[in-house]
């Protein structure tokens, strides 16, 4: 693993190709786990997202046991388990939520027994580590055009159900009055949410995948009131952090004790994590300020009362 | 059923229908048609099924018996049909403005993104306009206060010029002044659109120069009359089981709770109208 290392840091970082199969990955995951992130937090459902993401690490584990290529081990899980929990009924909240919160339990169950049977056949245990946490400077470059090709159709799914999500997430009644096949809308847009997740949890593993799926989309929500502008600003904040993440890890190989790079997968989430922080920060203060300048212009308006204006 | 000719085809056809909720009839043998720009009242105490009826014009609760068509269909959806639910409980950080929603109302079915022109928008704000709701366009839907979320839903479901309107209490977060003018909105474009309107209230008073005709629900059946006949003090005492009084004043019916003997003389006096909830 060293040799490896010294193999991707020792060139600069634009000129490696490892750093460039991370870049298109990881910022093109973060893009589409971003727009489908927006419509995930309108609908309340970052427990599935996180649930998805656990049920695909049997995939992802699974694959990685018999010695394939893990992508299409998470995203076969994925997909697969995102139809299963939308048509098991699932009508109530409370029972989508209990209904989730087993079948991924098992599924990270699952996903211990494949690790383990995997390590002690004699795979690498980096691996393992790679499937729950990611290990974006280790990807082969041959995903990247399979990575592209489910990301645009998870993209396009999210596209066509847009209206009927909005409305939907209004009330789903009146979507229903309107003519919005209901049923049909969740079901298209679980497995787009499941194909979001899954090419995360490629770039920044499994456990992680969440953060880049709802920290960017809680962020732009926090910001705008228009879904257009949420997915703009979701999308700059997602691939922002992913780029910039990136390359902390890359160039902490220099500045670290022991020359011991940080993850990537680590660096990604803490700066989601302080981008979040920085708009709740923003929008206290923004609000506090508004509250303010309402007092003022209430108190000019009593003072031209006054003076019987 | 083929229509009789010079006879026009009702909006909906109700023909003995019964809904079987949980084991317990909620209704049945209910029966009425709803012509072209015919308003109608559907009154009943609380849990009567008022709301189950409206779920059933739409096709989101299943018949036991019976059928019901909305517009030549199995259930009511799409462009022609506005609906406007009793509870609508919107999340305050829902990134639809309220322009957005009313603009839903008008394409929300319709796959892909939402690529607006400038007469959309400007159909969407002459809809908030006609509910006097035009400075709530840029607001967050799930930030306004219950009367405004009413409108700006009201607007929504008006803004495709439906031929048919279903609204659970639309009257029910708004105040005297508004309550006035929604119901003369309402009528007016009722007559002006030919738009059927069934909508379901506690207290009949502002209805009652609109209504053409009430359905009132009791005892797991319907009954369906115009208003002469239903806002009268024996039916309506029968309906709810305890005292009701139906009074004219200044010229204007008015449903009043009785209690014992009916008191003419504070009836006389009381101006404004009197508008508690019936019981």
């Amino acid at each position: 693993m060293t040799g490896i290392r010294m193999g991707i840091f020792s060139g600069g970082f634009f000129t490696t190709e490892a750093v460039w199969t991370a870049l298109l990955v990881g910022g093109f995951a973060a893009l589409v786990a971003a727009v489908a992130g927006v419509f995930t937090v309108m609908r309340g459902q970052s427990f599935a997202g996180h649930a998805l993401a656990d049920l695909g690490a049997v995939g992802g584990s699974g694959a990685f046991l018999l010695g394939v290529s893990q992508l299409w081990g998470f995203v076969g899980a994925g997909v697969l388990a995102a139809i299963v929990l939308e048509v098991i009924g699932l009508h109530r909240v409370r029972e989508r939520d209990i209904a989730t919160g087993i079948v991924f339990g098992f599924g990270l169950g699952l996903t211990a027994l494949f690790l383990y049977l995997g390590t002690t056949l004699g795979h690498s245990s980096n691996q393992a580590v790679a499937v729950l946490f990611g290990s974006l400077f280790s990807i082969d470059p041959g995903v990247v055009g399979p990575v592209i090709g489910l990301g645009v159709l998870s993209l396009a799914l999210v596209m066509l159900v847009s209206r009927w999500l909005s409305l939907e997430a209004l009330d789903a009644d009146i979507a229903r009055a309107r003519g919005v096949p209901v049923r049909l809308a969740g079901v298209l847009f679980m497995v787009a949410l499941a194909l979001a997740v899954e090419l995360t949890a490629l770039s920044i593993g499994a456990v992680l995948a969440t953060a880049l799926l709802i920290g960017p989309a809680a962020c732009a929500l926090q910001v705008t009131s228009r879904i257009p502008r949420a997915m703009w600003v979701a999308v700059v904040v997602g691939v922002g952090c992913t780029v910039l993440g990136i390359f902390i890890s890359y160039e902490s190989y220099a500045w670290s004790p022991g020359h011991r790079a940080w993850p990537a997968s680590f660096c990604i989430v803490a700066i989601v994590f302080v981008c979040y922080l920085s708009t709740r920060v923003w929008n206290t203060v923004s609000a506090a300020m508004t509250r303010r300048r309402g007092v003022r212009r209430v108190g000019q308006v009593s003072e031209r009362i006054r003076e019987g204006n | 059923m083929t229509a009789v000719h010079g006879e026009r085809e009702p909006i909906v056809r109700i023909s003995d229908a019964a809904v079987v909720l949980g084991g317990r009839t909620v209704w049945s043998q209910v029966g009425f048609d709803v012509q072209p720009g015919e308003f109608l009242g559907l009154i009943g105490t609380n849990g009567t099924g008022k709301t189950t009826l409206l779920r059933a014009i739409l096709g989101t609760v299943p018949l036991a018996e019976g059928s019901i068509q909305v517009l030549g269909h199995a259930r009511g959806r799409g462009h022609d049909l506005g609906y406007v639910p009793q509870k609508v409980v919107v999340d305050p950080d829902l990134p639809l403005r309220a322009r957005d929603v009313v603009a839903l109302g008008l394409d929300g079915a319709k796959v892909g993104l939402p690529l607006r022109t400038r007469s959309t928008w400007e159909r969407v704000e002459r809809a908030l306009g006609a509910v006097d709701a035009q400075d709530l366009s840029e607001r967050r839907i799930g930030r306004l206060s219950g009367g405004q979320q009413q409108r700006v839903l009201l607007a929504q479901s008006l803004v495709s010029d439906p031929k048919l309107v279903l609204l659970d209490e639309p009257l029910a977060n708004l105040d005297p002044a508004s309550v006035q003018e929604i119901v003369a909105l309402l009528g007016r474009i009722s007559r002006e659109r030919n738009m059927a309107v069934i909508l379901t209230a506690h207290d009949m008073n502002p209805l009652l120069p609109v209504l053409d005709r009430i359905v009132y629900l009791a005892k797991g059946h319907a009954a369906v009359g115009t208003t002469q006949e239903v806002a009268r003090t024996d039916v309506l005492t029968r309906l709810y089981g305890s005292p009701i009084e139906v009074v004219t004043v200044h010229g204007r019916v008015v449903i009043l709770p009785a209690s014992g003997a009916p008191d003419t003389e504070a009836v006389h006096h009381s101006e404004p109208v009197q508008r508690e909830p019936l019981p």
